[in-house]
């Protein structure tokens, strides 16, 4: 095994798209993980999609345990994991049967052929082996590789006992790709070292494995297979590969850190937002707190106490988890408390597909509560954007002292994308007052406090326990504007629900950008995580000639200024959402324009080449000139 | 309870100061008038600053009081109380927190904050006011209700049986147990200190009447003339004796505990309560000695037992931590995972 990414003579390719499949057993994740980290360190751009089963065992074998692990690299910027994949990895039939569909025409399967006995084909609902019959393989480049049994060789004179052996296939798998795709072996070992380090035998099964494989593709006549894809021109600077959710909990620190308030994350375990929980568990040395509760309710609840006492509350969750913190939401709406509250979508209604992605949840958080109940929404674009989103929910939570909506998704919480780091010292910090005097004074011109005082933007006063002679109480009863004293009285209801519409849209939010075409007659509006596959989308159809201008949401609520104005005098208005035309109702409703939506709701994230198709299809005639 | 963080001498206050100038709305006669009095001149005698105190309610009418304190308050949603103090107990230490709510509220929409807040042992004192009926919405049964009871959503009798809230709280792990009524002020006032003092989630039962829809609910043994005989009064340290002669007493059967006459068992058979007992076995028997407030029942503090208190300990496990590894600092966030350079 040698250092061999950097051999001349190796033909290049601009891309490629790989997809490891197996039972979820077989370690794809942690395989395509390590592939991606192989091809961050020698520069590419990429993008990854983790696609995996709900089930954590699901039975062994069949099509619902395969689980998968796709990525792109390239050698210039992308947006997506890719359509469909060039390689598909498949380590057993099950694999092959559930993902062979996706495979790009002419598209190269690499096969574990030691899983293709009888009991797995029966399992994965093949009567008969599509490597000895039928045409199931037709037009594909079949590379069947005994994986199973050259792992158990290799690992042989190391004393590892064949059983232990088997689980080091998917390194052999690795080792195989990287050769394909000349990924340096370095990092990949030292990992293997960090990773295993302790357990002599798995780290030894694991090299030796990765090493065979690597070997296999050199021997076994695969030359014509090998292919390097070059380092992307990126922008100079220090990079690390992120996934969504923890670009989101780092992006909670980092709003912590710049409005100088400890963070309180109270939570409850739910797919797939709790690796949020997971992360900011680690790092109480920037005063997080986290505190699993007993549930969903909880949770918000005592966020909302930590933000009563001047703490930064957050809870995150995904939708059925939302549903439950409803009413707590109304308290917070009626409270005026700063609230973070992070939805990483999924696939609904009830349990739904808890580990594939969908975005319908946009109507619940803008309308999803009892009364008239307004709060700020923000989507991030992509797992790299949720960064930048989280601080500024921070800012728009602390700073108008209401609850804020964010909606990520499956999608985003878990594909990964290289991330130029930003410099942390040049984000602005976020401005937090409490209320520490009187402000105002009674009919007898005594001092006395009111808490629902306003100022211009009518953000109240706050003043927090603990603050000398501003006693004051708060609750979810309607109250008296300005005084806080509990009110029944009908028209200061009514001005109450009116301050709290007001509020939300007084909100300033960046003017949204149109790209593209700026004035083509076609706009494709999009919002949240749809953003890679429009982009990738109207890129080749600009390529062929197309105008077509992009837009594309991160406040949802208030929607940008110029919203209306970006609407107008356009053909066509085309929203491609993960639901059944949620925007596309928002857009129709408030500004009567004849919005058209695609949508998709299998559970999977758009690809470019549906879109491109789709948008075709919807302008043929008029957007083409 | 409790935890003062400064040196400085805290002024005195009288009952006033407490007073909110809200106009308290309890229907006249309320059991709840008598608790809220209590608890304003109470607070003087504790020597802690308004400021620093804060009641947090749910829904009901108990929920109500924290309107009429002169402190920091929030009434919350129902149920949730004791979610929401949570929040803010953890976040500030330095504040007194007191949950207030009623037997609806605690044990039915809000029973499983409840029984965690206890279970976690999180630094609030919890005053559950129990009349054993649903008040606010005008008399339809709860959770502490009798079996048999006829209101207005069983008028053909209650079927299920009630909780006991004290041998809840027992079986929910908490620290603190103790029971009072609201016809002594001076008992309630006891507990409430002892509940303020306890390091840890304090919950006590107040026996309340609501003298709408559950007039006397518990006047068969809280009426002055009959409480000596039915009041089972529980001091630490003491043989448990009761009755207006002290005729009566309480002794171990059968590994749970009965009343026995004094004449037949003789003082020395009689159990010397111990509330710091680690196991909760004898308070649970203790908690279980009337079915329902209608024959002697234990009030007093049950169990007192030291446990570590959760949002101390998970304050020191911030500490500890930004102790080992120094402040966080967002640029080393950001690279802790692999990074490399373009
Ligand atoms: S309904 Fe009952 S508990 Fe409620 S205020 Fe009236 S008397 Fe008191």
């Amino acid at each position: 095994m040698t250092e061999t990414a950097t051999e001349p003579t190796i033909p290049a390719v601009d891309r490629v798209i790989i997809r490891f499949a197996g039972d979820s057993g077989d370690g794809m994740q942690l395989t395509g993980d390590r592939f991606t980290s192989a091809s961050a360190m020698h520069g590419n751009d990429l993008a990854t999609f983790p696609d995996y089963p709900a089930e954590i065992r699901a039975p062994a074998g069949t099509l619902a345990g395969v689980s998968a692990f796709q990525v792109q690299i390239s050698d210039h910027d992308i947006m997506t994991p890719g359509d469909a994949p060039d390689v598909l990895v498949a380590m057993n039939p099950a694999a092959l049967k559930s993902d062979l569909d996706r495979l790009a025409s002419g598209g190269t399967v690499i096969i574990n052929r030691d899983t293709f006995e009888e009991r797995n084909l029966a399992k994965a609902g093949y009567d008969y082996n599509p490597l000895e019959k039928g045409d199931d393989l037709k037009g594909f480049r079949v590379i069947s590789v005994p994986m199973t049994s050259l792992t158990k060789e290799a690992c042989k004179e190391l004393g590892v006992k064949p059983r232990d052996a088997d689980r080091s296939k998917n390194f052999f798998a690795l080792g195989l790709v990287s050769w394909m795709y000349s990924r340096p072996v370095k990092p990949t070992m030292d990992w293997i070292d960090a990773k295993f380090g302790g357990r002599d035998l798995v780290v030894a099964a694991n090299k030796a494995a990765f090493g065979a494989g690597h070997i296999y593709g050199e021997t076994a006549e695969l030359g014509d297979q090998r292919v390097i894809v070059k380092a992307a021109p990126l922008e100079s600077g220090t990079y690390t590969n992120v996934n969504g959710n923890t670009a989101l909990a780092w992006g909670l620190i980092a709003g912590g850190q710049l409005s100088g308030l400890p963070i309180f994350l109270g939570s409850y375990p739910i797919t797939p937002a709790t690796d949020i929980l997971h992360e900011l568990a680690k790092h109480k040395a920037f005063g997080v707190t986290t505190f699993q509760a007993e549930d969903e309710i909880a949770a918000i609840g005592s966020a909302l106490g930590a933000s009563y006492g001047g703490h930064l509350g957050v809870t995150s969750t995904s939708g059925p988890g939302v549903a439950l913190k409803g009413e707590t939401l109304g308290l917070a709406v009626s409270l005026e408390l700063p609230l973070i509250v992070i939805n990483i979508q999924r696939g609904g209604p009830s349990t739904g597909l808890p580990t594939k992605t969908e975005a319908a949840d946009l109507l619940m958080a803008m309308y999803g509560r009892h009364g008239e109940s307004p709060m700020p929404i923000l989507a991030p674009r992509t797992s790299v954007d949720c960064f930048d989103v989280a601080i500024e929910a921070c800012r728009i939570a602390l700073e108008h002292r209401t609850p804020v909506m964010v909606l990520s998704d499956g999608y985003l919480a878990n594909g990964t994308e290289p991330w130029r780091l930003p410099d942390v010292d040049s984000l602005p910090p976020i401005k937090v007052t409490y209320t520490t005097e009187f402000n105002h004074k009674n009919a007898d011109g005594e001092d006395e406090y009111w808490p629902y005082l306003r100022d211009e933007n009518l953000v109240r006063s706050m003043a927090i326990p603990g603050t000398p002679d501003l006693m004051h109480r708060i609750g979810g009863i309607e109250k008296e504007d300005g005084s806080g004293n509990i009110s029944y009285d009908p028209t200061n209801h009514a001005k109450m629900v009116e301050i709290r519409a007001e509020r939300i849209q007084r909100i300033k939010v960046p003017d949204l950008e149109v790209v593209g075409d700026p004035d083509a007659d076609v706009l494709i509006l999009g919002w949240g995580s749809t953003w890679g596959a429009i982009t990738s989308a109207l890129g080749r159809l600009r390529k062929d000639g197309h105008r077509i201008a992009h837009a594309h949401l991160t406040h949802l609520n208030p929607f940008p200024a110029n919203l209306g104005e970006v609407l107008q005098n356009r053909t066509h208005v085309i929203i491609p959402e993960m639901n059944l035309g949620q925007l596309a109702t928002l857009i129709r409703a408030e500004f009567l324009v004849d919005a058209k939506s695609v949508s998709k709701v299998s559970g999977q994230p758009f690809t470019a080449g549906e879109l491109e198709t789709k948008i075709v299809e919807m302008t043929t005639g008029e957007a083409q000139q | 309870m409790t935890a003062i963080m400064d040196n400085e001498v805290v002024p005195e206050t009288k009952r006033a100061d407490w007073q909110s100038d809200q106009e308290v709305r309890w229907c006249p006669g309320c059991g709840d008038y008598s608790i809220l009095t209590a608890l304003q001149l109470l607070m003087p005698d504790l020597g802690v600053r308004r400021e620093n105190t804060v009641f947090v309610s749910g829904i009901g009418c108990a929920a109500r009081l924290p309107y009429y304190m002169n402190t920091y308050g929030m009434h919350s949603i129902h149920g949730r109380a004791p979610a929401i103090a949570t929040g803010l107990a953890m976040a500030r230490p330095d504040l007194d927190v007191w949950v207030i709510g009623g037997d609806g509220d605690m044990l039915s929409i809000g029973g499983n904050h409840l029984i965690h807040a206890l279970r976690r042992n999180i630094n609030v004192n919890i005053l559950l006011l129990n009349n054993q009926i649903y008040g606010l919405t005008k008399g339809q049964f709860s959770p502490t209700s009798e079996a048999g009871k006829v209101t207005k959503s069983s008028p053909a009798g209650l079927i299920a049986e009630p909780f006991n809230p004290v041998s809840l709280a027992l079986g929910a792990e908490a620290s603190f147990v103790a029971r009072t009524h609201d016809l002594d002020r001076k008992h309630m006032q006891e507990m409430f200190r002892r509940a303020y003092e306890h390091d840890g989630a304090s919950l006590v039962e107040v026996y309340q009447n609501c003298n709408v829809f559950n007039d006397g609910a518990f006047s068969t043994i809280t009426k002055k003339d009959v409480r000596d005989d039915m009041l089972i009064d529980l001091r630490h340290g003491e043989r448990i004796q009761f009755g207006s002669e002290g005729q009566y007493g309480v002794v171990r059967r059968d590994g749970g505990v009965e009343i026995a006459n004094v004449a037949d068992v003789g003082l020395e058979a009689l159990l010397v309560h111990d509330e710091t007992r680690q196991d909760p076995s004898t308070a649970f028997a203790l908690s279980r000695l009337a079915a329902g407030p209608t024959t002697p029942t234990p009030i007093g503090v049950f169990r007192a037992a030291h446990r570590v208190e959760y949002g101390s300990a998970m304050a020191s496990q911030v500490a500890e931590v930004a102790a080992e590894s120094g402040k966080g600092d967002i640029a080393s966030l950001l690279r802790s995972q692999p990074t490399w350079e373009v």
